[in-house]
C-alpha cells in the first residue's frame, strides 16, 4: 500500500529570542487512505507543529511533506492547491476558528462559490443543507441564518468539520478537535470523525492530549507518541495500551484513570525518575527522555539518539533498551 | 424559510433587505442615546448644508444699513459687517467645508486601508518600504506641511483641497490598520480560509476587513473632523484663494473685520464657530455607538 500522505523525516525549527528551538525533529509517518489515526503527547511536544506541517500550512525546515508519493513543498500552481485543498485543518478553538461577522450560509458557501462546486445560490444551499445534515446539525435550516455567536461550542466545532468538508478533502488534521467541547458531546463529535473515515475514506489524524480520547478514537487504528519533538512510539492502538514498548508510554497508560478506583488503585505505576519536562531550548543529548526515563542506561541513552525501528508486535519505538529487549541482544550493538 | 433563501427577491423583498436594516440600525442606535443625539445632529447638518439650499434664495447682496445687527426675527443670527444675514450663510456655507471633510477622510481611508494590509499581508520587502514611507509621512508636522502645500500649490477648487488633505492625513491609520491585519490574519478562520484555498481578495475582504468595520467606521469619522478642522484652519489663515461662501470664509472675514471687537457682531464669529463645534460633536458622540452598531452579537436578536 503506498502512503496518501507521508511526513519523511520532517523537521520544523522555530527562531526565538532565547534560541533556536527544534519543535519537530525528524519525525517520519505514513497515512492510508481511510486511516483514523491519533498523536498523543503533552504540551510542547510539537503535535500541533506536526499536524500544522502534514496540513501544509508550514514550512519543514528539513525533511520532505509526501502526497501521493509527490514532494509536496515543490509543487507549484494548480498541484499546490489541490493539495491545499486535500488536506483540511479543523482548529482546537471552535470560538476562534469561525469568522464572527459570517453566518454559517457564508462561512460554508463561499468554498463552494470559489471552487465551482456552486454556481447559484439555489446549489449553494442545497449543499450547505447536506453538509449540515453530514454533520448532524438538524434540521439544517435552522443553523444557515445564524452566527457563530449563536452557536454552541459543540454546535461550531461541526460547522468547522463541515467546512472542512466543503472542498472534499482526503486528510483532515483535527487539531485537539474536542479538547474544548463539553465532554458529553465529545463522544458524537469523535464518531462523526470516524463516520467520515469509514463512509468517504477519508484520512483522520486526531492530535489530542488525552490518551482516553485516543484510544477510542483510535481502537481500530494506530497512536503515535511524541515527547519533545520526536515521536517515540507509533503502534497499534491495542498493542500500545495493552502493551507499551517505550517507557515513556508506559507512564502515559499507567496515568489514565480508570473509571473503577479498583483497578486504579491496583495499577502499577511508572515511577519516573523526574517529573520535570526539560527545556527545548536546552534538550538533553542522546534519547531526550533519559533524565526521566526508569530505564536508562548510562553511556548508552545520554549519548546515543534512539532511532525509530520497527520492532516485533506491529509497532515502532525509539528506544535503545526496549529495541534491545524486544528483539535480543542482535539489534543494540550496533552503538 | 428555506425557500425565502431561495426564491429570487421580488421587488418588495429587494426594499425589505435596505429597510429591515435601516430599522435594526435605528434599533441598536436607540441603545446609546449619545449616538442617537450624534446621529440626529448628522442628519440635520447634511439637511442643512446639501437641502436646505435649495429651498431658501442666497443673500448675497450687502445691504449698508443693516451692519451687524443682533438676532432678530428678520435676522435669527444677526448679520455681518455688509450687512448680509448670517444665517443665510451658515446655510449656504455647511457643503463645501462637509464635501471636502467627507471626500479628504474618503481618500486618507482608502489609502490606509489599502496600502495597510498590503504591507501586513505579504510582508517582506514591500511591508518595509511601506512603512518606511509612513514612518516619514508621520512624523512630517501636518499644518506646516499643510500650509507649505497650500501656499505652493493654491488649490482653486475644493476637491483638489480634499485630495491634498486626504493625502497628508493616512498615515497614523494605515499603521494601526496594519497592526490589526498584521494580528486578524494570525486568526484561525484566517488560517482556515487559506487552507480552503478562498484567494487573497476573499480573505481581505470578506474575513479580514469585515471584522474592521467599526474600528475603519470609527477612523473614518475622526478623519473626517480632522480634515474639518484642517481645511477651516487654512481657510481661515486665508491661504486657498476666498470665494463662495463657508464656514471657514466666514471666519476668515469675521476675524478680520475686527468682528471680535464688537459686542454686537458676537454673534457673527459664533455662529461658523458653533456649527462647526456643533458637526464634530455630532460625529464623535455618533462614533461612540458604532461599536455596538456593527457588533453581530447585537444583530438579529430582536
Amino acid at each position: 500500500m503506498t502512503a496518501l500522505i507521508e511526513l519523511d523525516h520532517v523537521s520544523r525549527a522555530f527562531a526565538t529570542p532565547a534560541g533556536a528551538i527544534t519543535a519537530v525533529d525528524a519525525v517520519s509517518l505514513a497515512l492510508g487512505r481511510g486511516e483514523a489515526m491519533c498523536l498523543v503527547g503533552e504540551s510542547g511536544c510539537g503535535k500541533t507543529t506536526t499536524g500544522r506541517l502534514l496540513t501544509g500550512l508550514l514550512r519543514p525546515t528539513g525533511g520532505r511533506l509526501l502526497y501521493e508519493g509527490k514532494d509536496v513543498w515543490l509543487t507549484k500552481g494548480a498541484d499546490l492547491a489541490r493539495f491545499r485543498r486535500a488536506v483540511q485543518l479543523v482548529h482546537q478553538d471552535p470560538y476562534a476558528s469561525l469568522n464572527p461577522t459570517r453566518t454559517v450560509f457564508q462561512t460554508l458557501s463561499a468554498p463552494l462559490y470559489r471552487h465551482k462546486k456552486a454556481n447559484s445560490s439555489r446549489q449553494a444551499l442545497a449543499a450547505v443543507t447536506e453538509l449540515l445534515k453530514r454533520v448532524d446539525l438538524t434540521p439544517p435550516e435552522n443553523f444557515v441564518t445564524k452566527y457563530p455567536h449563536q452557536l454552541s461550542g459543540g454546535q461550531r466545532q461541526r460547522v468547522a468539520i463541515a467546512r472542512a468538508l466543503t472542498v472534499d478533502p482526503k486528510v483532515i488534521v483535527a487539531d485537539e478537535a474536542v479538547s474544548m467541547v463539553d465532554v458529553s458531546i465529545r463522544i458524537s463529535l469523535l464518531n462523526l470523525l470516524l463516520a467520515l473515515a469509514k463512509e468517504f475514506g477519508v484520512t483522520i489524524v486526531l492530535i489530542t492530549h488525552d490518551l482516553a480520547v485516543a484510544r477510542y478514537f483510535a481502537r481500530r487504528g494506530r497512536i503515535g507518541v511524541m515527547y519533545l519533538g520526536r515521536m517515540v512510539e507509533l503502534a497499534d492502538t491495542e498493542a500500545l495500551v495493552t502493551d507499551p514498548a517505550h517507557p515513556y508510554s508506559a507512564a502515559l497508560i499507567a496515568a489514565i484513570p480508570e473509571a473503577d478506583p479498583d483497578i486504579t488503585r491496583s495499577k502499577t505505576r511508572v515511577e519516573l525518575r523526574s517529573a520535570e519536562i526539560p527545556s527545548l531550548l536546552s534538550l538533553p543529548p542522546g534519547c531526550t527522555f533519559h533524565p526521566r526515563c526508569p530505564l536508562s542506561e548510562a553511556g548508552l541513552c545520554d549519548v546515543k539518539i534512539p532511532e525509530l525501528l520497527a520492532i516485533p508486535g506491529a509497532r515502532e519505538v525509539a528506544c535503545h533498551v526496549a529495541v534491545r529487549e524486544r528483539t535480543g541482544a542482535r539489534a543494540a550493538v550496533t552503538a | 424559510m428555506t425557500t425565502a433563501i431561495l426564491a429570487r427577491p421580488t421587488l418588495g423583498q429587494r426594499l425589505a433587505g435596505p429597510w429591515h436594516a435601516s430599522v435594526e440600525f435605528l434599533r441598536l442606535l436607540s441603545r446609546r442615546p449619545v449616538g442617537l443625539a450624534g446621529f440626529i445632529g448628522i442628519v440635520f447638518f447634511l439637511l442643512l448644508a446639501f437641502v436646505a439650499p435649495l429651498f431658501v434664495p442666497f443673500q448675497n447682496d450687502p445691504s449698508l444699513v443693516d451692519i451687524y445687527q443682533t438676532p432678530s426675527a428678520a435676522h435669527p443670527l444677526g448679520t455681518d459687517f455688509q450687512g448680509k444675514d448670517v444665517l443665510n450663510q451658515i446655510v449656504f456655507g455647511g457643503r463645501d467645508i462637509l464635501t471636502v471633510a467627507i471626500l479628504a477622510a474618503l481618500v486618507s481611508t482608502v489609502i490606509a486601508i489599502t496600502f495597510g494590509s498590503i504591507a501586513a499581508i505579504i510582508g517582506g520587502r514591500i511591508d518595509t518600504t511601506i512603512l518606511a514611507i509612513t514612518d516619514v509621512v508621520l512624523t512630517l508636522p501636518k499644518l506646516v506641511l499643510l500650509i507649505a502645500v497650500a501656499a505652493i500649490l493654491r488649490p482653486t477648487s475644493f476637491v483638489f483641497l480634499a485630495v491634498i488633505l486626504g493625502l497628508i492625513q493616512w498615515s497614523s491609520l494605515l499603521r494601526q490598520i496594519r497592526a490589526q491585519v498584521l494580528s486578524l490574519k494570525e486568526r484561525d478562520y484566517v488560517e482556515a480560509a487559506r487552507s480552503l484555498d478562498l484567494g487573497l481578495i476573499h480573505i481581505v475582504f470578506r474575513e479580514i476587513l469585515p471584522t474592521m468595520r467599526s474600528y475603519i467606521a470609527i477612523h473614518f469619522i475622526f478623519a473626517t473632523t480632522d480634515a474639518m478642522y484642517a481645511q477651516v484652519f487654512i481657510v481661515f489663515l486665508g491661504l486657498v484663494p476666498v470665494s463662495g461662501s463657508n464656514w471657514g470664509i466666514m471666519l476668515y472675514f469675521a476675524q478680520g473685520q475686527g468682528a471680535l471687537f464688537f459686542r454686537d457682531s458676537i454673534w457673527y464669529i459664533l455662529s461658523p464657530i458653533l456649527a462647526i463645534t456643533l458637526v464634530q460633536l455630532s460625529l464623535v458622540s455618533f462614533a461612540s455607538a458604532l461599536e455596538d452598531i456593527f457588533n453581530p452579537r447585537l444583530r438579529g436578536s430582536a
